[in-house]
């Protein structure tokens, strides 16, 4: 069985939720929609206080090609553009719509029919997902459209559907796959064509075995479209480590992309938001959001529309444990604990754990013992122990050297360290100020050219 | 004991040999410094703490010794003596700066200002300001973990367990810049260090609208403008909801620190003036004093709102000691229509 060839950690899955189908969450009265939920520069808002908008309106437009468009989740009235706190607590620019009705945008084709034909050129496709403001919905956000747009001099080989879904606890993309397996292979379809592309694998990690057997006999009335399964293996559904364990090759280390090893990512449910807006002009105003958690009365997979206060969901699904310690935005290995239940679900929102009792407590960190376990987990061959050390006695210039900018924060170090230390807070403190400082050089570097 | 002996001969032999190839390359790629490099050096604290924005002592003391222009150099540790020594020795023109004091502008104590929330992760208040707003509802506050206290290299900061804040020794303090630099929220400042380190200040930095504040911190700046109102150097301006004292206007007259609805306004080293003075005593007017009469008598000129006559009665104030007793202190008024110290507007 394939895999990547490095590192890596199998948490316990806890796929609470595997086998609950999809359901639709009722429509919400009041929506709060961040600008910036995409990588990027947060979009530009195009509504005022008081305007009317009708469910799939653009709403805020993209700022420049890395960007993404933002679309009304409902139809109702902006109430205000302000800047209100979001689930960690930090203010960000958000437009709050009141509900009123369920009033669409006419062009918007709601049937649920299968739409197979696609007549549209390459262009014309990156275009619509790009007017569409789809990014990538496994977590990371990135605009679909810049993904998509290959840069000259460079060429795709083959398109990689990421069906891994390595997050423990989390399976909106597994449902999305097994209720909504066709639709997606017709956006894969759709995308290998925008990218010219004649070979699209689909991986998927070998403990949905429904979801391979579904695509695998669907995957017959496709051409080119292969089904991989994978070992189980966290974090698989990294970008690199998916290309890694489907092609077999490197991506190479910072600034490098995918597209140097000929790949192009996409995301399983990202490619279902493809084929509707494509197919049916469909904004991406919705999403399937895991609420999830051992001490949850019903684990559920709910489609939701963006803006939807967690509370919301929360309710939907019994209601907050008593003994809930943290309820996380995403799983339990690379989601952030919230402090503010009222935040919205946003483009990015795969899933929400919560955490109750022992479980969300972290452990008392010991002293290194240098047992090296965190460096043999690293899935990107860095030496976590030795990034956090240097992180925390602050030589930036050293940990750049040690190519922490490589690290992608999945948190197999932390989660083995048997000294409980805090690893990836201090390399994810040391990734950022690094960034910057590599930002700001840049910058200065810029005008003289 | 042959062997013995040629052995000992031959390291000899071997070491004189070494020496003379070495004394000779010595010269040869003997390198030319200015010999005032090294006096500078001397001259310098030592503590290469880096708050002259050079790696330490010795780069600052190249800076000194190699520019013409040393006036935009300065050693915060070593201060305006150290500098004038310096400039004196170079024959150079020193920066002149008054001492500085680093200060912390929060007053949110556990006690004041309630945690909403408890953070497990790795503690540092850089790592805790990537993550989240932080253990309470204000989101400009300290956050208590003390990366400031980690990077002073004078022990002049120490996290004080019962109010989770940190403290700043003024006599240990030199100003380097190290917890400025250090703080994620930007609460640190430096300040004008008064002598016996007297000061007032604002100890806020939250720019929350008042309602906010006031739900957050019980000691928050809510932007009310009283201070601004009171101050009658014009040294305190409100932005954005909050205030802000000018240390170089600031003349210490404490009269924004009664005003202060929240106790916002930070008094140390003296006493507060006294509350509400209600009318001057009956007996000082008769007196009339021209200046300064007891060690506990303020005089106030008949234009008690011009800045200059306030200026020398806070410094007959702090000449004559009399901050030590406010509770004491005897307003006396040249003139009937003058009001007490309190309402001056």
């Amino acid at each position: 069985m394939k895999t990547f060839p490095m590192g890596g950690v199998h948490p316990q899955e806890n796929k609470l939720s595997r086998a609950k189908a999809i359901e639709v969450l009722p429509l919400p009265e009041v929506v709060q929609i961040p600008l910036g939920q995409h990588i990027g520069a947060p979009a530009t808002a195009k509504v005022a206080k008081g305007d009317k908008v009708l469910t799939g309106q653009l709403i805020a437009e993209a700022t420049g090609f890395m960007s993404a468009n933002i679309h009304s989740p409902i139809s109702g009235t902006v109430q205000s553009v302000d800047m209100v706190e979001n689930g960690q607590g930090l203010r960000q620019m958000m437009i709050t719509i009141k509900r009123e009705g369920d009033e669409w945008v006419e062009t918007i084709d709601r049937s649920t029919e299968l739409k197979r034909e696609c007549t549209l050129e390459p262009a014309a496709i990156i275009a619509k997902i790009k007017d569409a403001g789809i990014v990538g919905m496994g977590g990371a956000t990135f605009p679909t459209h810049v993904k998509l747009s290959i840069p000259p001099g460079k060429k795709a080989e083959c398109l990689i559907i990421n069906g891994v879904e390595c997050e423990p606890y989390l399976t909106s993309d597994h449902r999305t796959m097994l209720e909504l397996g066709e639709e997606m292979l017709v956006g894969v379809e759709i995308l290998m064509k925008a990218i010219g592309v004649d070979k699209a694998i689909v991986g998927i990690e070998n403990n949905k075995p429904d979801a391979i057997a579904h695509l695998t006999e669907l995957a017959k009335k496709f051409k080119g479209v292969e089904i991989q399964p994978l070992k189980v293996m966290y974090p698989q559904g990294g970008e690199k480590q998916l290309i890694a364990a489907v092609t077999g090759r490197q991506v190479p280390p910072p600034p490098a992309l995918p597209i140097d090893v000929g790949a192009v990512v996409c995301n399983a449910s990202t490619t279902y938001a493809v084929y509707r807006a494509v197919q049916k002009n469909m904004p991406l105003i919705e999403r399937v959001v895991t609420l999830t958690g051992k001490g949850v009365k019903e684990p559920k997979n709910l489609l939701t529309r963006m803006g939807t206060p967690i509370q919301t969901l929360i309710d939907a699904a019994g209601g907050l444990p008593e003994d809930a310690g943290k309820v996380i935005n995403g799983g339990p290995m690379m989601g952030r604990a919230m402090i503010n239940l009222a935040s919205p679900v946003t483009k990015g929102c795969s899933g929400i754990t919560i955490m109750s009792g022992q479980d969300a407590e972290r452990k008392e960190a010991g002293q290194c013992m240098k047992c090296a376990k965190c460096v043999s987990a690293c899935p990107m061959g860095l030496e976590p122990y030795l990034l956090s050390k240097l992180s925390k006695k602050r030589q930036w210039e050293a940990v750049e050297a040690e190519m922490i900018t490589s690290c992608i924060e999945c948190g197999c170090c932390q989660s083995t360290c048997p000294a409980y230390l805090p690893l990836l807070d201090w390399v994810r403190l040391g990734k950022q100020t690094v960034m910057g400082l590599i930002r700001a050089r840049m910058a200065a570097q810029a005008p003289k050219k | 004991m042959e062997v013995l002996f040629y052995t000992i001969l031959t390291l000899c032999v071997l070491g004189v040999l070494a020496a003379v190839i070495l004394y000779f390359v010595a010269q040869k790629f003997k390198v030319e410094e200015d010999p005032r490099i090294d006096e500078v050096e001397k001259m310098l604290p030592g503590a290469n703490c880096g708050g002259c924005g050079f790696a330490g002592c010795r780069g600052l003391s190249e800076a000194l010794v190699k520019r013409d222009d040393i006036s935009a150099l300065f050693c915060p540790v070593g201060g305006g003596d150290t500098m004038k020594a310096v400039a004196a020795y170079l024959g150079k023109a020193a920066a002149e700066k008054e001492p500085q004091t680093a200060t912390i502008r929060c007053g949110g104590t556990c006690e004041k200002r309630p945690r909403t929330n408890k953070f497990d992760g790795a503690k540092s208040c850089a790592v805790a300001a990537s993550l989240y707003v932080g253990e309470t509802g204000c989101s400009f506050g300290c956050l208590g973990y003390g990366d400031c206290a980690d990077v002073c290299t004078f022990g002049a900061i120490t996290i004080n367990p019962t109010t989770g804040l940190p403290e700043v020794d003024p006599d240990k303090c030199t100003a380097c810049g190290a917890c400025v630099k250090a703080c994620p929220k930007h609460i640190i400042e430096l300040r004008k260090k008064w002598p016996k380190n007297r000061a007032v200040y604002v100890s806020c930095v939250s720019k929350d609208k008042g309602a906010a504040v006031m739900k957050a911190c019980k000691a928050g700046c809510i932007g009310c403008g009283k201070c601004e109102k009171v101050c009658p150097f014009g040294a305190i301006t409100v932005e954005g909801n909050l205030a802000y004292i000018d240390p170089q206007k600031c003349k210490l007259c404490r009269k924004c620190v009664n005003e202060c609805p929240t106790g916002a306004i930070k008094l140390v080293g003296m006493d507060p003036l006294p509350k509400a003075p209600k009318a001057a005593p009956a007996a000082a007017p008769a007196a009339a004093p021209k200046a300064v009469e007891g060690p506990a008598t303020i005089a106030l000129k008949a234009s008690g709102t011009n800045p200059l006559s306030l200026l020398n009665a806070k410094k007959a104030v702090m000449d004559s000691k009399a901050d030590k007793s406010v509770e004491g202190t005897v307003v006396a008024l040249k003139e009937s229509g003058l009001k007490p110290l309190k309402y001056m507007r």
